[in-house]
C-alpha cells in the first residue's frame, strides 16, 4: 500500500543532478535495460500494463509496439505542455526529478529503436524548461546521450522545445503540428502518430508521467509493477489535488483507493463548515462527480463507469460556497478560448456555449437556454476533430444534468434582477428536439 | 430578375468585406512580402547565431520557428514588424507566416507590450480561490505603472498555489490583496519578486517526498492560510 516511486524523497537537494540521482540509484535501469534486447523492454512495459498517464489512458506498452520495426526516421515525443486545468504533476517532476525522465527517454528510445527524441515543454514553465536544459548537458557530458550511449551503440539526440502557451499543443497531433513550427491545430486521425507523426515519422507520444516511469518498471521487472493498483489501472499515479481543500498539491497514490481518501485523508477536504459540492476526477475536461461519488475507487475503470473519467489525476474540489453556474462559466470561457478554430462544432460549440452562459447571468434567459446548451453539447460530442470539443462538452452536460435546478432557480434569479418578465408569465415554449 | 437579386443590399465597408478591420494588418497595395533580402535585412549578430544554432538542432529547420520567435521578442521587447523580419530573414521563411504562426500563441506579443509581465490566473481552481478579485487588485495596483503589463491568463500549471501569478516567469502564490502591491513594488526596485511566495521553494505537499533538509516553503505550514 505505501507505494512511493516517482515522489520517493524528492525533495532531496540537488536530485536535479546526476551524482545526487545516482546515489539512489540513478540510471541503474538504463544500464540494465542498455544490456537487454531491445524487444524485451518494450516486453516489460507492456507486461506492466501501463496506461498513459496525460489523458486517454492507453497502453503505453501496445502503443509502442504500433510502431514500425526497423531502422528508419521515428521520433519519441515527450508531452510536457501540461496545460489541462488543474494538472501540474509533470512540473514537479521536472522541477526536481529531471533525470528520471531524461533516463524513461533513453529506455524507451533503445526499445523502440528511436534516434531522436524531443521534450515539447509548455512555453510558460520557464524554471522547468530550464533545469531541463542543463539536465540534457548534464546527461550529455556524462555519456548518457548523444553518440554509442556506454558502449551500447544506442545513439540519442535529446532537445527540450519551448511551447509558446496554447492549450491545444497538449493534443498530441497539435503538438506535432506545433512542434513542426506551424499553428498548433491538430490533425485528422487516422493516421495515428505511431504510424505517420512528426515529420511524417512514425511517432511515440507520451506523456512525462509515463516516461518517467519506465525506470521504475525495469528495475521491479514489468509483472511485478502490474501488482501494484488494480487490474485495470496498475502502477502509482500522481494527482494534482487543488481548489477548496486545506492541503493542495501534488501526491503519489496507488490506483484504486477510495477517493476519499484523497481529498478528506491526503489533503484535509474542504475548510472547516464546508462541503463538497462536485469535483472533476480528472482535469477540467472530466465530467463531474458529486459528494456521493466520494467513496468510488480512484483509479481508469471505475471512474469511467461512473460516467467520468480519471483523466490527468487533476482532482479539482469545488465546496458549496460556489455555484453551478460559476464554475460552468469559467470552464466554458477557458475552452472557448483555447479552440484553435479549426473544426466548426468545437469553435462555434465552445463560443455559444461561453455566450450562452452570459445570458444566464444577464438575467435573458428561460430554463429552455439549458435544453439548448444541452443539446450542443450533445452536437459537439464526437463530432469534432480532436477531442479538445468533447473536453468541454463533457463537463458542462454533466454540470447541466446534475445542477438543473439550481442553474434554473439562478436563472430566474438572474431575470429578477435584471427586472425581466418572470418565468411563469411567458408563454409555454416547446422544447428543443420535441417536434 | 432571379429572387437572388432582390435580395437587400449587403452592407460592406470601404474594403469590400462585411468583416470590420480584417485588413488592418495589410497594406494591400504594397506587394505581397517575400522571404527578406539579407542584403536589407541586418540581423544582430547574437541573434542571427542564436536562431541558426536552434535551427540546427531540428531535422527540419521549420521546427525552430516557435524558439526563434521567443528570442527575437525578447532581444526586440515584442514580435515587432522588425523582428519577425529578422527571424523570417535568418529562417528563409515570410514574415507572413511568422506572423500566422505568432498570432497563435499567447505568449506572442504582436503589438508593443509593456517590459514585465504579469500573468494573473483567472482559470477554474484559482477563481474559485479569488482570482477575479486578485485580478481587479493587480490591475489598480500596477495602474500608472507603463512597464507593467497585468493580463489574465489560463491554468498556469499551479493549481496548488492558486490565486497566482506568473511575474516574468516567475510563479508565485497564493496571493492575497498586499501582494499585489508588492509585486508592483518588487518589479520597480528590480527585486526577486515576493520571494517568499515563489514556487521554486515549494515543497511538496505529499508527505511521503520530504526530506528534513528542505529549506524552503514548507506548505503545511502555511495550512489553512491560502
Ligand atoms: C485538448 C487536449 C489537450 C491535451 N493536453 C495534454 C497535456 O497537456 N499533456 C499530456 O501529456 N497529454 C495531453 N493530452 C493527451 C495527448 O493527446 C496524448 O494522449 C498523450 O500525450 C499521450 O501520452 P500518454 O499515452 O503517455 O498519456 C491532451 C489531449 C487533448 C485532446
Ligand atoms: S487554475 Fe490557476 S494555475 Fe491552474
Amino acid at each position: 500500500m505505501n507505494q512511493h516511486l516517482l515522489f520517493d524523497r524528492i525533495d532531496e537537494p540537488g536530485l536535479n543532478t546526476i551524482p545526487v540521482y545516482e546515489k539512489r540509484g540513478g540510471y541503474g535501469a538504463m544500464r540494465r535495460a542498455l544490456a537487454m534486447p531491445p524487444a524485451a523492454i518494450i516486453e516489460e512495459i507492456k507486461q506492466s500494463s501501463l496506461r498513459g498517464r496525460g489523458g486517454a489512458g492507453f497502453q503505453m506498452g501496445q502503443k509502442a509496439s504500433f510502431l514500425p520495426q526497423g531502422e528508419m526516421a521515428k521520433y519519441l515525443v515527450c508531452n510536457a505542455d501540461e496545460s489541462e486545468p488543474g494538472t501540474f504533476k509533470d512540473r514537479e517532476l521536472m522541477q526536481k526529478c529531471p533525470h528520471m525522465l531524461i533516463e524513461g527517454i533513453v529506455i524507451t528510445t533503445f526499445g523502440t529503436g528511436i534516434h531522436h527524441a524531443f521534450i515539447y515543454i509548455r512555453g510558460e514553465y520557464q524554471l522547468q524548461a530550464q533545469i531541463l536544459e542543463a539536465a540534457i548537458a548534464e546527461a550529455e557530458a556524462a555519456g548518457y546521450l548523444g553518440e554509442n550511449i556506454l558502449g551500447s551503440g544506442h545513439s540519442l539526440k535529446l532537445v527540450l522545445h519551448r511551447g509558446a502557451g496554447a492549450y491545444i499543443c497538449g493534443e498530441e497531433t497539435g503538438l506535432l503540428d506545433s512542434l513542426e513550427g506551424k499553428r498548433g491545430n491538430p490533425r485528422l486521425k487516422p493516421p495515428f502518430p505511431a504510424i505517420e507523426g512528426l515529420y511524417a515519422g512514425p511517432t511515440l507520444v507520451n506523456n512525462v508521467e509515463t516516461l518517467s516511469t519506465v525506470p521504475t518498471i525495469i528495475n521491479m521487472g514489468g509483472a511485478e509493477y502490474a501488482k501494484i493498483g488494480t487490474e485495470g489501472s496498475a502502477g502509482t499515479k500522481l494527482i494534482s489535488v487543488s481548489g477548496d481543500v486545506q492541503r493542495p498539491g501534488n501526491y503519489e497514490i496507488e490506483l484504486g483507493i477510495p477517493s476519499r481518501e484523497i481529498i478528506y485523508g491526503l489533503c484535509g477536504g474542504p475548510r472547516p463548515g464546508r462541503e463538497v459540492k462536485m469535483w472533476f476526477p480528472g482535469g477540467s475536461s472530466s465530467p463531474v462527480l458529486l459528494a456521493e461519488d466520494l467513496d468510488l475507487p480512484y483509479d481508469f475503470d471505475t471512474l469511467a463507469k461512473a460516467g467520468s473519467m480519471l483523466g490527468s489525476g487533476a482532482i479539482i474540489v469545488v465546496d458549496d460556497s460556489h455555484s453551478a453556474l460559476e464554475v460552468a462559466r469559467k470552464v466554458t470561457k477557458f475552452y472557448s478560448h483555447e479552440s484553435c478554430g479549426k473544426c466548426v462544432p468545437c469553435r462555434e460549440g465552445t463560443n455559444w456555449t461561453h455566450k450562452m452562459f452570459a445570458r444566464i447571468e444577464s438575467g435573458e434567459a428561460t430554463p429552455m437556454d439549458l435544453d439548448i446548451v444541452a443539446s450542443v453539447q450533445n452536437q459537439i460530442m464526437g463530432n469534432c476533430l480532436c477531442v479538445l470539443g468533447d473536453a468541454m462538452a463533457m463537463p458542462i452536460a454533466s454540470i447541466v444534468a446534475k445542477f438543473r435546478a439550481e442553474l434554473e432557480a439562478e436563472i430566474e434569479a438572474a431575470r429578477e434582477r435584471a427586472n425581466a418578465l418572470p418565468l411563469a408569465t411567458l408563454p409555454q415554449a416547446i422544447p428543443v428536439g420535441a417536434h | 430578375m432571379s429572387s437572388l437579386d432582390r435580395r437587400p443590399p449587403v452592407r460592406r465597408y470601404e474594403h469590400g468585406s462585411r468583416v470590420p478591420g480584417w485588413d488592418e494588418a495589410v497594406d494591400l497595395t504594397k506587394p505581397p512580402a517575400t522571404v527578406p533580402d539579407p542584403a536589407l535585412t541586418p540581423v544582430p549578430q547574437e541573434l542571427r547565431e542564436r536562431i541558426e544554432q536552434l535551427m540546427a538542432q531540428y531535422p527540419n529547420p521549420k521546427s525552430a520557428s516557435i524558439p526563434a520567435l521567443h528570442l527575437a521578442q525578447e532581444h526586440h521587447g515584442w514580435c515587432s514588424p522588425e523582428a519577425i523580419a529578422q527571424v523570417a530573414c535568418v529562417m528563409r521563411l515570410t514574415p507572413a507566416y511568422l506572423t500566422s504562426v505568432a498570432s497563435f500563441y499567447d505568449m506572442f506579443a504582436l503589438t508593443p507590450k509593456p517590459k514585465h509581465d504579469v500573468y494573473v490566473c483567472t482559470n477554474i481552481t484559482c477563481s474559485l480561490l479569488g482570482a477575479d478579485e486578485f485580478y481587479e487588485h493587480m490591475c489598480a495596483a500596477a495602474h500608472g505603472h507603463a512597464d507593467i503589463g497585468v493580463r489574465g491568463f489560463e491554468c498556469l500549471g499551479a493549481c496548488d498555489i492558486g490565486p497566482m501569478a506568473s511575474v516574468n516567469g516567475e510563479y508565485v502564490g497564493p496571493l492575497n490583496e498586499d501582494d499585489a502591491q508588492r509585486i508592483v513594488e518588487d518589479l520597480e526596485a528590480g527585486r526577486p519578486v515576493l520571494e517568499h511566495k515563489q514556487l521554486r521553494h515549494r515543497a511538496v505537499a505529499d508527505p511521503r517526498g520530504r526530506v528534513a533538509e528542505w529549506s524552503g516553503i514548507d506548505p503545511v505550514g502555511q495550512e489553512g492560510s491560502a
